[in-house]
């Protein structure tokens, strides 16, 4: 074996070891890196009343209600097994929209309701001009799933 | 391979290349970007906040790339010993770090209206920046370092173990729960309407050759230096 080919396996071979590594370990904070809980995470590690959480998911088509006050908003969070009330009080992004992913920071009420502090909004993988907007929407809604994997 | 080891046979290709690169680029730039900011739709729910795509996506993507390159260099140097992939190496490292700082301004740009933050620390968000810092400190490597216009050994071990990052802001979106969403162009196909597509590919290619003038120009300069240091130690020893 030359010494060239033997700096070249070495340095292969670590990049491959460091990938691994690396996968590894990222494959490992799973848990920890997550950006959010979803309903589901909600109902399976039962966070205590009043600890912030990071609620995320897709808001139920036909849940959004403004109430009176005009900055006040109830909607349902669902990840397609687990649903999640939850209310907010304030100016909502421009994407958030029934149908649509969201992620909000909160804590939980001894009634089980969500009560956000903020609330962003989560886009999709699919960009559709505003044109085809009748005719896809239809598509989007098997596509809901893609949020949650 | 080494026929190029050369630097005048490097340069006389390197030069007509440079220019090439350059004019192509900034044509399809300015087609595809012209295209996109005044002909293209308004996307269905972020209107025309959409067409931050155009500029957004390529620079990252050459950000992700300038470091995939790195790396391929760094090995290249490290096993064939060849003079030119530590002069190509270091020439990626600056307009990597810039292409990576312009993809995190105007994602922030874009997730103001489209998110309604500024700013997240989610899986992908974080990992771009991540690799931002690892922009920085192989800079800083390299310019600490420099032997002969290149970069030392050291350096490119650092440029092979920073290749770690790639693959993790690729499947950042996938792995974990992230307010960025999952990639729109897979080797399966694209969820992009074409009337989004065509503009962001060409700005894509665009970006991409002008990236590539701007390393060449980068190792131009980098063994133009070379040249003048060894004639003043030439100089000052006769």
């Amino acid at each position: 074996m030359k010494a060239k080919h033997q700096r070249l396996a070495l340095a292969v071979l670590a990049l491959i070891a460091l990938v691994g590594a690396g996968l590894l370990a990222a494959f490992a904070l799973q848990d920890q890196a997550n950006y959010f809980y979803t309903p589901s995470d909600i109902v399976e590690k039962q966070p205590e009343v009043g600890q912030a959480i990071r609620l995320g998911g897709m808001v139920q088509k036909g849940s959004i209600q403004r109430a009176d006050d005009g900055v006040t908003v109830t909607f349902t969070v669902h990840d397609g097994a687990a649903f999640q009330p939850a209310t907010y009080t304030g100016i909502t992004p421009d994407l958030f929209v029934e149908g649509s992913g969201v992620v909000a920071d909160g804590k939980l009420t001894a009634d089980g309701l969500f009560v956000a502090d903020t609330l962003l909004a989560k886009h999709d993988e699919n960009y559709i001009p505003r044109e085809l907007e009748g005719i896809d929407m239809t598509g989007n809604m098997t596509r809901t799933d893609t949020l949650v994997e | 391979m080494h026929a190029y080891a050369n630097p005048t046979r490097f340069l006389s290709l390197a030069r007509p290349l440079t220019l090439w690169f350059l004019i192509l680029g900034l044509a399809l730039i300015t087609i595809g970007s012209a295209y996109g900011l005044f002909y293209a739709p308004a996307d269905r729910l972020m209107g025309d906040s959409v067409r931050i795509l155009y500029i957004h996506v390529p620079t990252v993507w050459l950000a992700m790339g300038g470091w995939t390159a790195i790396a391929i260099a760094s090995i290249v140097q490290i096993a064939w010993r060849h003079p030119l992939a530590a002069v190509a190496a270091r020439a990626v490292a600056v307009p990597g770090a810039l292409f990576t700082a312009l993809g995190l301004i105007t994602g922030s740009i874009w997730a103001r209206p489209t998110w309604g933050t500024w700013w997240v620390w989610d899986g992908r968000v974080t990992s771009v920046l991540v690799l931002f810092f690892l922009y920085l400190a192989y800079i800083a490597l390299a310019f600490a370092s420099s032997e002969k216009g290149g970069v030392s050994r050291v350096t490119a071990i650092f440029g092979i173990v920073g290749a770690i990052n790639i693959p993790i802001i690729n499947r950042s979106v996938v792995w974990w729960n992230s307010l960025h969403q999952p990639a729109s162009i897979t080797v399966g196909g694209s969820s992009i309407d074409s009337a989004f597509l065509w503009p962001l590919l060409v700005n894509v290619i665009g970006f991409s050759l002008l990236f590539g003038a701007i390393v060449l120009m980068r190792m131009r300069g980098i063994l133009a230096e070379t040249k003048v240091e060894a004639r003043l130690k030439r100089m000052a020893a006769e």
